[in-house]
């Protein structure tokens, strides 16, 4: 056995599942993602490896700060100037890193799509809903008729419940659920193969992101969509996901199934993530000591350590590898791998406590 | 956890609720904004962000705020604490009523009534630091007697609130801090002249969850040592449940069921309350991800609200005395034609002359005319036809008549009434009564 980091990982029961077999509409490998600042590059996302497939949908949790947007636009291309990006996003036979801007400007909407959280910002105020349509429509198939336009978009909004008596209404005129659902018509109605959805319900109330949901779920399975969601709310990943990624401080730490890491989560991090989740059980309070660290300068080995209850002298001196484990989820951490440390590695690390003042 | 010092004092307070005094009493509480017409300065109509509220409100309890977004919970939620004016009802607080106090009899009493909003980010003035910005309410209502005295005090308090060692927080700015230690500084801010009850409206929806847990646990123990009443605003129902004694279900500027917690979640006897707590999504991975039946529609306008019950319009068990009216028709062909296609609804629809019959708000009985090419008897056929393919729907229940007479398609729809808050008799608790404002629950 060997030890990996990040890209090629250490298997340790053999091969993968059999869901492995279709091919990934989207893969990454090894991406990395800086974003320049007065403290020094911070690596928001460092080394992140993995696919996703027709019709899945992975969801992408971890707390605030731990590069999930980062990660989400690093796939698309769509970074603020000033991020570098290395690493490797295949995508229909291209490497989307390597792309120029306009290249991955022409994939955008009928390949790639992205959800916003904020709908009014996105929504120019001053132009119709039909307006919007003929707008992204045009910008890719130039050659529409405007009654080939309608037709389309209103497909595409009667997919998301919106009416076609509201076609020509302005945007203020919707509630914040409808604005987010012509949000997401809009974003769909090119039918991209991916999507990244970022926070799509965070500011909305539970009915409504109810009802996204169960839109999104449609899309999958009537469009074979791929989907990457990133939400705070592990309830709608336990609903609406097929697997889960955990990030922390620019890494996924644990992915697989998300019934089974919601089932058995391996990971001390997602372990302690999901005890901290304020649910309809919940009957006493937990939360992670401290918060993420300072990415412009992570701690050294596993960035988790600080936090971790479990962690072990090996933890603060070396990254831990990524393994395959028998439930066939990817774990990062030395834990699952006593045979890669020695005994004295394995001791318990004497961990300082942490007050209020690092906290988040 | 190495946060604060636990100081509990859970012995020395009354049982939650139970026998305790009402702190606050509030009767048909109204807050009606004026809508303004476009061209010519006239009040067209209100929004009745509130619309008639009564509960009262135990000392030492924390009392949940849930609905959807409009239907009222920050305005009630800022009209208790003098924040809002009522436009009518009565808030009584010690003796006074605070509905009808003028700004300057309410500013003495402010120190009493907090507030803690929802983003904590937009709450802090970013060029204050957090002492000034925390001593702030010390200096307001004169309860310090210098700048040290101020300082001292500020410094006790960010000690209270987790904020520590104060001297490490005391000069830095808002930008300095994270997420949590800002709601941590504007919890600092509200309690420090000492009050009585504090409305905090979202105040963990912008965190993760993480911090969520860590801010909640903060409000739980200065309740407990400061014996603070809450009323808590949210549409998060798990720590609603979690955090709440007893929990009040908006909808539309009204009360539609309060009870105890434990008594609401248990046993939700509201549709619209179901609704909600069936809609919850769940991180328990042994729950089966059953497709939900979620209500149809939109949240109504608060400036034109449904006839009769508020939510018959999404109810799915709404009965003929309900509300139904002429808007609801509309509706319905609305949904009807997303079903049939388009080609279909621009056929259908070409056969009403006048659109705007089928929105027009409160019209019990509506005379249908019909398009260019289409006959009463063309429009009477087509309801038939679009009553047999949608006749689950229940706004079939409230449809008295459907006949063409002079030209005219009539629809006319059973009588209906408002659902008043009512006391279910068979809840549990006496002294804390659930109480549900629905047709079919009585
Ligand atoms: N434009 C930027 N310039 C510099 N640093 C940035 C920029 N955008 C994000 N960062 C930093 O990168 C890290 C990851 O941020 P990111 O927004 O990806 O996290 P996130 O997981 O999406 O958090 P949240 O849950 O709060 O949305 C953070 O430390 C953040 O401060
Ligand atoms: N100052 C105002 N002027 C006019 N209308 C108002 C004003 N404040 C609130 N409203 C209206 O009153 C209704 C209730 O609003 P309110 O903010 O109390 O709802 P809420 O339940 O807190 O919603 P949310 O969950 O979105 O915060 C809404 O229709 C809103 O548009
Ligand atoms: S590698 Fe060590 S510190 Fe990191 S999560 Fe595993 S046990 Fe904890
Ligand atoms: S009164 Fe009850 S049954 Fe009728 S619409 Fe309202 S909630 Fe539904
Ligand atoms: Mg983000
Ligand atoms: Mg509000």
């Amino acid at each position: 056995m060997t030890t990996a980091n990040g890209t090629d990982s250490t298997t340790r029961t053999g091969s993968g599942t059999s869901r492995d077999t279709t091919a990934p509409v989207l893969a990454a490998r090894d991406l990395r993602v800086w974003y320049g600042s007065e403290r020094g590059p911070v690596a928001a996302v460092d080394g992140v490896t993995f696919d996703v497939r027709p019709g899945e949908t992975l969801g992408l949790v971890g707390e605030s700060g731990c590069g999930k947007s980062t990660l989400g636009r690093g796939v698309l291309g769509l970074l603020p100037p000033g991020a570098a990006v290395d690493g490797e996003v295949r995508f229909a036979g291209k490497n989307l890193v390597d792309l120029s801007a306009r290249q991955l400007q022409q994939l955008r909407g009928p390949e790639l799509g992205l959800i916003f959280q904020e709908p009014m910002t996105r929504l120019n105020p001053l132009m119709r809903v039909s307006e919007h349509f003929e707008e992204a429509l045009r910008t890719h198939n130039g050659d529409l008729t405007k009654d080939e336009i309608r037709t389309r978009a209103l497909d595409a909004l009667r997919g998301m419940g919106i009416p076609a008596s509201r076609y020509e209404s302005f945007p203020h005129e919707f509630s914040g659920g409808m604005r987010q659902r012509i949000m997401i018509a809009l974003a769909l109605v090119l039918r991209p193969a991916f999507v990244v959805a970022d926070e799509p319900t965070t500011a909305l109330d539970v009915l409504v992101e109810a009802q996204i949901i169960q839109i999104l779920a449609d899309l999958r399975r009537n469009f074979d969509t791929a989907l990457v969601l990133i939400t705070h709310n592990l309830g709608i990943v336990a609903e609406a996901c097929d697997r889960v990624a955990v990030m922390y401080a620019g890494h996924i730490v644990e992915q697989g199934d998300a019934r089974e890491v919601f089932a058995n989560p391996q990971h001390p991090y997602t372990q302690a993530l999901m005890r901290s989740t304020i649910s309809l059980s919940t009957t006493g309070l937990h939360y992670i000591p401290g918060s993420p660290p300072d990415l412009a300068h992570p701690p050294a080995g596993c960035r988790f350590h600080p936090r971790c209850p479990k962690a072990m002298k090996v933890c603060a001196q070396e990254a831990p590898p990524e393994v395959l484990l028998p439930n066939g989820t990817r774990n990062t951490c030395w834990l699952p791998v006593p045979d890669m440390t020695t005994a004295d590695g394995r001791r318990p690390l004497e961990v300082e406590e942490i007050s209020v003042a690092d906290e988040a | 956890m190495p946060t604060k010092p636990d100081t509990r004092k859970t012995a020395d307070l009354p049982p939650k609720g139970d026998a305790a005094e009402t702190l606050v009493e509030v009767e048909d509480l109204q807050v009606h904004f004026a809508l303004r017409g476009g061209m010519i300065k006239r009040t067209a109509g209100a929004v009745k962000a509130v619309d008639g509220v009564s509960f009262s409100l135990r000392k030492g309890e924390v009392l949940g705020l849930v609905g959807e977004s409009g239907s009222g919970k920050t305005t009630l939620g800022r009209t208790l604490l003098g924040l809002a004016k009522a436009t009518g009802g009565s808030i009584q607080y010690r003796g006074r009523d605070l509905a009808k106090l003028k700004e300057s009899e309410l500013r003495p009493l402010r120190r009493s009534l907090q507030m803690v909003f929802q983003d904590p980010h937009a709450s802090l003035n970013p060029a204050m630091d957090i002492a000034t910005a925390v001593g702030h309410p010390l200096q307001v209502h004169g309860l310090a007697k210098n700048a040290e005295e101020r300082r001292a005090k500020v410094a006790e308090t960010l000690e209270r609130v987790g904020l520590s060692p104060a001297e490490l927080f005391m000069d830095k700015y808002p930008s300095d801090l994270s997420g949590g230690q800002k709601q941590r500084a504007v919890m600092a801010r509200a309690i420090i002249a000492g009050p009585e009850l504090l409305v905090a409206d979202e105040p963990i929806s912008m965190l993760d969850m993480s911090v969520r847990a860590k801010i909640l646990q903060l409000f739980l123990d200065l309740k407990n040592d400061l014996d603070l009443t809450y009323v808590y605003v949210t549409h998060d129902l798990a720590s609603a449940k979690f955090f709440c004694d007893r929990i009040a279900i908006m909808y539309l500027g009204r009360i539609v069921e309060i009870g105890t917690a434990e008594e609401i979640f248990a046993n939700p006897r509201h549709p619209y309350t179901k609704a909600l707590l069936g809609a919850i999504p769940d991180p328990d991975p042994h729950r089966a991800a059953v497709p939900r039946e979620l209500p149809r529609g939109e949240v109504p306008d608060a400036a034109l609200p449904p006839l009769g019950c508020s939510f018959h319009p999404r109810c799915p068990v709404a009965v003929a005395g309900c509300g139904w009216e002429a808007r609801d028709l509309g509706a319905l062909l609305e949904r009807h034609w997303m079903a049939a296609g388009e080609d279909a609804r621009l056929a259908e629809s070409a056969l009403f002359g006048h659109p705007q019959e089928l929105t027009t708000a409160g019209l019990r009985s509506v005379a249908l005319t019909p398009g260019k090419n289409a006959t009463a008897v063309d429009l009477v056929e087509l309801l038939e036809r679009v009553r047999e393919k949608t006749s689950d729907d229940p706004f079939w229940r409230g449809v008295t008549g459907i006949k063409g007479a002079a030209g005219k398609a009539h629809v006319t729809f059973a009588e209906g009434s408002d659902p008043r808050l009512k006391i279910v008799a068979d809840a549990t608790r006496a002294d804390r009564p659930l109480q549900v404002a629905c047709h079919l629950v009585d």
